[in-house]
C-alpha cells in the first residue's frame, strides 16, 4: 500500500479509537451532573463549572489522540 | 483538496537571523493591547465605577472568590491570585481575538507561497509549552516553600520500603506528565478549533460553518477557565501538607 493511504487509515483509526473512551466518560459526568442539578437545582452554580473542569479532563486522552491524529496527517 | 494547515506557525521575516513568526507577533499585540487596557483602567478608575469600571469589578470579585473558594484560605488566594487571572485573562482574550473577522484574509508572501499575519496565539505549540511550563515550576516552586527542600526531595526519593520507593519515582513522572498534559489540552482544543473551522468552510462555504464557530467560541472559553484553573488546583494541592506528614 502507498503511504498516503496508510497515513489516511492510521489517522482515521487514531482519532476513532481515541475517541470512545472520552465520549463515554463525558456522556456519564454530564448525566450525573444533570442529575445532581435535577435532585438539588439551587446547588447548579457549584456543580456547573466542577463539571467543566472534570469534563476537560475526561477530555484529555481524546484531545492526545486527536494531536497525533493531525501530526500524522500534517506534520 | 489544498488546505493550508501547518502545525508549525509560519515564519513572516527575519531580524538579523531571530525569526518572527505569526503567533510571536500576535503575541506581542495581544500583550500590548492588556497592558495599554489595564493602565486605562488604572487611570481612570472612580469612587462611582461606571459600566466598564462595574464590569471589570464584578469579574475580579467574582474570580477572586473562586479562587478562594478552591484555595480554602484568604492569605493563599491572594498569593496566588494574580497568577490565575492573569493567565485566565491572557489565554481568552488570545483565543478570543481569533474570532476578530476579516482577519485572515490579510497575508504577506514568505518566499515559497503566502503566509497570513494571523494565527490563533495558543494554536502555537511553542507558546502554550512556555506557559505550561512556567506553572509547573511555580507548582514545584510552592511545593519546595511548603514541605522544605529536604522534604521535597524526599517526596520522590522514599528509602522506608520499596513500595514508597516506587510510588515516589511514579511521582516525578507524575510531574512531567503534568507539563504533556496540561499543553497538549489548550493546544488540542484551539488547534482542533482552527483546523475544524477550515475543513468545515472547505465543505460548505455558507451557514453551515457558524455552529461550529459557535463550538469555538465556547472551547476558547472553557478552555481558558480549564487550564487557570488545573494551574489553581495543583498549586492547592502543592500547598497543603498531609496529614500523615504532620503525624511523624
Amino acid at each position: 500500500m502507498e503511504t498516503e493511504a496508510l497515513k489516511a487509515i492510521a489517522a482515521g483509526l487514531a482519532i476513532g479509537l481515541g475517541a470512545i473512551g472520552p465520549a463515554i466518560g463525558e456522556g456519564i459526568i454530564a448525566s450525573k451532573a444533570m442529575e445532581a442539578i435535577g435532585r438539588n437545582p439551587e446547588a447548579s452554580g457549584k456543580i456547573t463549572p466542577l463539571m467543566f473542569v472534570t469534563m476537560a479532563i475526561t477530555e484529555s486522552t481524546g484531545i492526545y489522540a486527536l494531536v497525533i491524529t493531525l501530526i500524522i496527517l500534517f506534520g | 483538496m489544498e488546505l493550508n494547515i501547518s502545525i508549525a506557525p509560519e515564519i513572516l521575516f527575519y531580524i538579523k537571523s531571530f525569526p518572527v513568526s505569526n503567533s510571536f507577533l500576535w503575541t506581542l499585540f495581544i500583550s500590548g493591547f492588556l497592558t495599554v487596557a489595564t493602565l486605562i483602567m488604572r487611570f481612570s478608575l472612580k469612587i462611582i465605577p461606571g459600566t466598564l469600571q462595574n464590569c471589570v469589578e464584578i469579574l475580579i470579585e467574582e474570580s477572586f472568590s473562586f479562587v478562594k473558594s478552591v484555595i480554602r484560605s484568604e492569605e493563599k488566594a491572594k498569593r496566588v491570585f494574580p497568577l490565575f487571572c492573569t493567565l485566565f485573562v491572557f489565554i481568552l482574550t488570545a483565543n478570543l481575538f481569533a474570532f476578530i473577522p476579516g482577519q485572515a484574509a490579510i497575508t504577506v508572501s514568505d518566499g515559497h507561497g503566502v503566509a497570513p499575519v494571523f494565527r490563533a496565539v495558543m494554536a502555537d505549540y511553542g507558546m502554550v509549552l512556555v506557559l505550561t511550563i512556567l506553572s509547573v515550576i511555580i507548582i514545584q516552586i510552592v511545593m519546595i516553600i511548603t514541605h522544605g527542600p529536604f522534604g521535597y526531595l524526599g517526596k520522590f526519593f522514599n528509602f522506608h520500603s520499596p513500595l514508597k520507593f516506587f510510588l515516589g519515582l511514579m511521582d516525578i513522572v507524575g510531574e512531567i506528565a503534568k507539563v504533556l498534559s496540561l499543553s497538549f489540552r489548550l493546544f488540542g482544543n484551539i488547534f482542533a478549533g482552527e483546523v475544524l473551522g477550515i475543513v468545515m468552510l472547505f465543505l460548505v462555504p455558507f451557514i453551515a460553518p457558524l455552529p461550529f464557530m459557535f463550538l469555538g467560541v465556547l472551547t476558547a472559553i472553557v478552555q481558558a477557565f480549564v487550564f487557570a484553573t488545573l494551574t489553581l488546583v495543583f498549586i492547592t494541592l502543592a500547598s497543603e501538607i498531609e496529614e500523615d506528614e504532620l503525624v511523624e
